[in-house]
C-alpha cells in the first residue's frame, strides 16, 4: 500500500466534528470496510485537482449516509436510490459545479435502479462511485441486488437461489451499454495493486468531468466483514477467488479520447426583455384608434358546441378576447375531461360589466350549436328569452323552443363558398355579435388578425365576419 | 399595465419566470402536464433549465438537489405524481429548502380519473409525507391568481426556507381569464445555507439528527416555524361576510360557483356571505373563530370536490358552537349554483 493514502488529504476533514462523540479522528466504518479507503482515494483525487470548493458530494443512504462527516466539500445527503436526481438537478443548477453521486448496492441498484439509468442515460455531468459490496451494510446484512447467487444474508438465511431471487445484478456492465456514458469501470479494493488501480480510475472518473466530458461510473468492489461475517483477510481473499469472478474486474466502456466537452450555453435576458419573451401582449395596447363605447349592464352566458375541428374553442377565445378588449370581464373554460370524449367539444364563455363568478355555465344566455348532438344537449338548458344559433345546413332539426329566439345560419356551407370549412366559427361569431350587439364591428375586424394569427386565413375571417353579421340580420 | 387573455396554467409558468425562477423538472400528467410543456417552451429562453425527469420522484429529487442551491426551482403534478413526491417532499421540508410544488388536482383514489376533484386536501394541507412537518398551501380561484400565488409561494417558500404548494384543480388551470402580469422580481433573497459550491460554502443540506433530543429540537424549530406562519401569514377573501347570518365556504373552483351561489341568495333576501381560505396552510382558524363567536352568525356551510377534507378544519375551528353543514361532489361532478342554493336552504 502507497503512503500517500493514508495521509489526510486537504479536502478531507482533520477532525469529524459532525460525527460527534469522543473519537473525532476514526470514521464510522467497521473494521476492514471499503467504504473508508475509497473515501481517502477520492478525497485525495479532489484535492489534487483542485477542485475542493466547487465538489459537492452526495451522501446516500446506506453506511455511507455520513460521507458528509468527512469530506470538506459541499454537502448534500438524499433519500435512498435518489442520488442521482439530486445531482442532476444540483448540477442543472449549478454547472460548474463537480458532482459526486457515492452510491451503494441497495441504494444504486435496488431502490434507485430508475434513476441511475436516466442519470446515466442523460449523460449528466456527474461521476458515479458505486460502492459494491454484495449486501446491505448499514441495515444489518440483508440481501443485496448484487449478493452472489448461494450466498447467505439475513433475508436470504439458506443463499440466494436463482428461483427466488434471480441473478445478481452487473450494473458496471448495464452502464456501459447505454450510449452516453463515458467511462465504466469496475475495480476492487484488496491488495496494492488494485488500490492503485482503483485510484486511477478514480481520478480519471473526475477528470471526465473536470473536462466537461459527460457521466462517469466507477463500480467499486469492496469488502463488508461484518456484513459477511468474515474476517477482513478472509473478506478480501472471498472478493478476489469468488466475487470479482462473477463481478470481472476492468473498464468496461471508455469513449473519453473521443468525446468533446459538452458546454451549454443559457442566454442571459435582461428583465427587461422578460414580458416580450414571455408573450405577455395585449389587445389593448395593440388597438388605440377605436373608441370604445360605455359598458352595458349584462351577464353574457355563451355555450359554443360542435365537433372537434369547427373551431368552437376558438371562436370562443376569440369571443372573449374581444370582450376583454372592450374592457368587460371575461371567462372561457373548454370542455374538460370525459366530456371531451366522442369527438365533440365546446366551450363556455361568460362575459359580464360586473366580476365573474362561476365560469361553470349550467344554463345559456346564447347557446351557438354547430352540430345536432350539441343542440340536442344543450337546447333545453338554454335561458328563456336566450338566442339559439345553429348551423341549419348540418343540422336537419331545428330548435323547437319558442321561447327564446332561434336564427339558423348555413354556417359551414357558406364557409365552404368562401374557402373553408375552418371559417364556419368566424360566421358564427359575426352572428353572435350581430344578435348580442354589444360588441364594435370595426374594433372586432382589427382585433380578429391579432388573435387568430395564421395569416392564411385573415381575410377569410374578415370576410366570414361580415357575413355572419349580415345572416344574423 | 394592460391584460392577457390566458389560461391558469400558462399563468403559473410566467408568474414563476417573473418571479425569478430558473429550474424546472417535471414529469407529464394531464391535467398538469400543460405547465410542463409551457415551461419547456419558456425556462429555456429566460436562461433557465427544464427538464423531464424519469418520474415524480425522479423530479421532486432533482428539486431537492436544486433547491440546496442559491436558484428558485419548481416542479408542477396532478394528485398521483403528488403522492408519488410525498418521500421527497418530507426531505425537503426536513431540510428547509425552499421550493414551489404545482398540484393540479384530479380524480381519485389511484388512477381515478382527470376530472376536477379537491381530494388532495388532506396529503397537501396536512404534511402528507412522514414526519411532523407543514407545506405552505396557496388555493387560487383564477387565472390572475394562479400567476400572483404562484409569485407569493416563491416568496413565502424563501422567506421561510419552507416547500410552498399551489393547489388548484383542473378547471382553475384550463381556464382563460385576463391577467396582469407584474414586472419580473430582479433579486431573490439571498441564501446563505445554500451549497454553492465556493469556499465560504461547504453547506450541508442534511434532514439527518441521530440523537433524540437534537431531533426533537430541530422539529420543535419546525413547529415554531409553522407558528409563525400561522400568526403572518394567513389570507383570504370574505365577500358580503360582515352582516351575514350564513358563511358558506369553499376555495378553488367551488369559491367561484359559491360566489354565483350567494348573488342568487342575497337576491333572495337571505345574508348569505363567501369566505375563501386563500391559504390553506395557514388556515383562517382565527377568522373561523370570530364567526363562531358572532352572534349574527347562525351557520356555515362548506362545499368541496372531495368526501369532505377541509370542512375537518372549519369544524376544528368553530369548536361545535354553530353547525356546520357541508355539500360535496365527487368523481370529477361539480355542484351547480342551483343544486348548491337547494342544498343550502335544507339547512336553514
Ligand atoms: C425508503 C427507504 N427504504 C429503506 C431504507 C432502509 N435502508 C437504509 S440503508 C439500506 C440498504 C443500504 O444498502 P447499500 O446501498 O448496499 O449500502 P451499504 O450500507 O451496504 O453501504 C436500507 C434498505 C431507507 N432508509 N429508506
Amino acid at each position: 500500500m502507497k503512503t500517500t493514502i493514508l495521509q489526510k488529504p486537504a479536502s478531507f476533514y482533520d477532525e469529524f466534528v459532525l460525527k460527534g462523540g469522543s473519537q473525532l479522528k476514526s470514521t464510522h466504518y467497521c473494521p476492514g470496510c471499503g467504504h473508508g479507503i475509497l473515501h481517502k482515494l477520492i478525497a485525495e483525487a479532489i484535492s489534487d485537482f483542485n477542485i475542493q470548493d466547487r465538489t459537492v458530494l452526495i451522501s446516500p443512504v446506506g453506511c455511507s449516509v455520513f460521507a458528509y462527516y468527512y469530506f470538506d466539500v459541499g454537502n448534500i445527503q438524499a433519500a435512498h436510490g435518489r442520488a442521482p436526481a439530486v445531482a442532476t438537478g444540483y448540477k442543472r443548477a449549478n454547472p460548474d459545479s463537480i458532482m459526486i453521486s457515492y452510491q451503494g448496492d441497495g441504494d444504486l441498484a435496488a431502490i434507485g435502479t430508475n434513476e441511475i439509468l436516466h442519470a446515466a442515460n442523460r449523460g449528466e455531468q456527474m461521476t458515479v462511485f458505486f460502492v459494491n459490496n454484495a449486501i446491505y451494510g448499514m441495515t444489518g446484512g440483508q440481501m443485496a441486488p448484487t449478493t452472489l447467487i448461494g450466498q447467505k444474508s439475513t433475508t436470504t438465511p439458506r443463499g440466494r437461489t436463482l428461483q427466488n431471487e434471480g441473478y445478481p445484478m452487473k450494473m458496471a456492465e448495464i452502464i456501459a451499454i447505454l450510449e452516453a456514458p463515458v467511462y465504466v469501470e469496475r475495480v476492487m479494493l484488496t491488495d496494492a495493486k488494485n488500490i492503485a488501480r482503483t485510484r486511477k480510475a478514480v481520478r480519471k472518473a473526475l477528470k471526465i468531468q473536470i473536462d466537461k466530458k459527460g457521466f462517469s461510473f466507477v463500480e467499486v468492489l469492496s469488502a463488508c466483514p461484518t456484513g459477511w461475517k468474515m474476517t477482513p483477510v478472509n473478506s478480501k481473499k472471498w472478493m478476489t477467488d469468488v466475487l470479482s469472478k462473477h463481478f470481472e474486474l476492468g473498464v468496461k466502456k471508455d469513449i473519453s479520447e473521443d468525446r468533446e466537452p459538452v458546454i451549454v450555453m443559457h442566454p442571459e435576458p435582461h428583465f427587461k426583455e422578460y414580458h416580450e419573451l414571455l408573450d405577455i401582449k395585449s389587445l389593448a395596447d395593440k388597438i388605440t384608434d377605436v373608441k370604445l363605447p360605455a359598458l352595458k349592464p349584462i351577464l353574457d352566458e355563451v355555450k359554443i358546441a360542435g365537433f372537434g375541428g369547427q373551431g368552437v374553442l376558438s371562436m370562443g377565445y376569440a369571443l372573449a378576447n374581444i370582450a376583454m378588449g372592450h374592457n368587460y370581464q371575461v371567462s372561457w373554460l373548454p370542455s374538460y375531461g370525459p366530456e371531451m370524449r366522442g369527438g365533440t367539444a365546446n366551450c363556455s364563455v361568460k362575459v359580464s360589466d360586473q366580476r365573474i363568478g362561476s365560469p361553470i355555465i349550467d344554463n345559456p344566455t346564447v347557446l351557438v350549436a354547430m352540430n345536432k348532438p350539441s343542440l340536442i344537449r344543450f337546447e333545453e338548458d338554454v335561458q328563456p328569452g336566450g338566442i339559439i344559433l345553429y348551423d341549419s345546413g348540418l343540422i336537419d332539426t331545428p330548435p323547437t323552443r319558442k321561447d327564446v329566439t332561434v336564427i339558423g345560419i348555413q354556417a359551414t356551407e357558406e364557409a365552404d363558398k368562401l374557402g373553408s370549412r375552418k371559417i364556419a366559427n368566424m360566421i358564427m361569431l359575426g352572428a353572435y355579435a350581430k344578435s348580442s350587439g354589444y360588441l364594435l364591428e370595426n374594433y372586432i375586424l382589427q382585433a380578429l388578425p391579432l388573435i387568430i394569427k395564421n395569416k392564411a386565413f385573415h381575410e377569410m375571417n374578415d370576410k366570414a365576419f361580415k357575413l355572419g353579421m349580415r345572416l344574423a340580420k | 399595465m394592460s391584460k392577457v387573455l390566458i389560461k391558469g396554467n400558462e399563468a403559473v409558468v410566467r408568474g414563476a419566470l417573473l418571479a425569478g425562477c430558473k429550474n424546472f423538472f417535471g414529469y407529464p400528467i394531464t391535467p398538469a402536464s400543460e405547465i410542463a410543456e409551457t415551461a419547456a417552451y419558456y425556462f429555456p429562453l429566460l436562461g433557465g433549465t427544464f427538464l423531464q425527469a424519469e418520474s415524480e420522484i425522479g423530479a421532486i429529487n432533482m428539486i431537492y438537489g436544486a433547491a440546496s442551491f442559491n436558484t428558485r426551482c419548481m416542479t408542477a403534478s396532478s394528485s398521483p405524481g403528488f403522492s408519488l413526491k410525498q418521500e421527497g417532499i418530507s426531505y425537503i421540508a426536513g431540510a428547509e429548502l425552499p421550493c414551489v410544488i404545482i398540484d393540479i388536482m384530479r380524480g381519485g383514489p389511484g388512477l381515478g380519473n382527470i376530472a376536477p376533484e379537491q381530494a388532495d386536501y388532506n396529503q397537501v394541507v396536512k404534511g402528507g409525507g412522514h414526519g411532523n412537518y407543514n407545506l405552505i398551501a396557496l388555493a387560487p380561484n383564477s387565472a390572475q391568481e394562479m400567476c400572483d400565488l404562484t409569485m407569493l409561494a416563491f416568496d413565502l417558500s424563501d422567506k421561510y426556507r419552507n416547500p410552498a404548494v399551489v393547489l388548484a384543480d383542473g378547471i382553475i388551470g384550463q381556464m382563460m381569464e385576463p391577467v396582469e402580469f407584474p414586472k419580473p422580481v430582479e433579486t431573490i433573497p439571498d441564501r446563505p445555507w445554500a451549497v454553492r459550491g465556493t469556499v465560504d460554502s461547504h453547506n450541508l443540506i442534511c434532514s439527518i439528527e441521530l440523537l433524540p433530543d437534537k431531533l426533537e429540537a430541530h422539529n420543535e424549530a419546525l413547529q415554531a416555524k409553522y407558528a409563525k406562519i400561522k400568526e403572518h401569514e394567513i389570507r383570504y377573501e370574505a365577500t358580503y361576510c360582515d352582516d351575514a347570518e350564513h358563511i358558506l365556504i369553499g376555495y378553488g373552483i367551488v369559491s367561484r360557483i359559491l360566489h354565483t351561489v350567494v348573488d342568487v341568495l342575497r337576491a333572495e333576501g337571505i345574508k348569505a356571505g363567501l369566505f375563501r381560505p386563500i391559504t390553506l396552510f395557514p388556515f383562517p382558524t382565527p377568522q373561523f373563530e370570530a364567526f363562531a363567536n358572532d352572534k349574527n352568525v347562525k351557520s356555515f356551510f362548506v362545499s368541496e370536490l372531495s368526501a369532505g377534507q377541509m370542512v375537518d378544519d372549519v369544524r376544528l375551528a368553530v369548536n361545535g358552537k354553530k353547525p356546520v353543514n357541508l355539500h360535496t361532489r365527487m368523481g370529477g361532478n361539480i355542484p351547480t349554483v342551483k343544486e348548491l342554493v337547494d342544498k343550502f336552504k335544507a339547512t336553514i
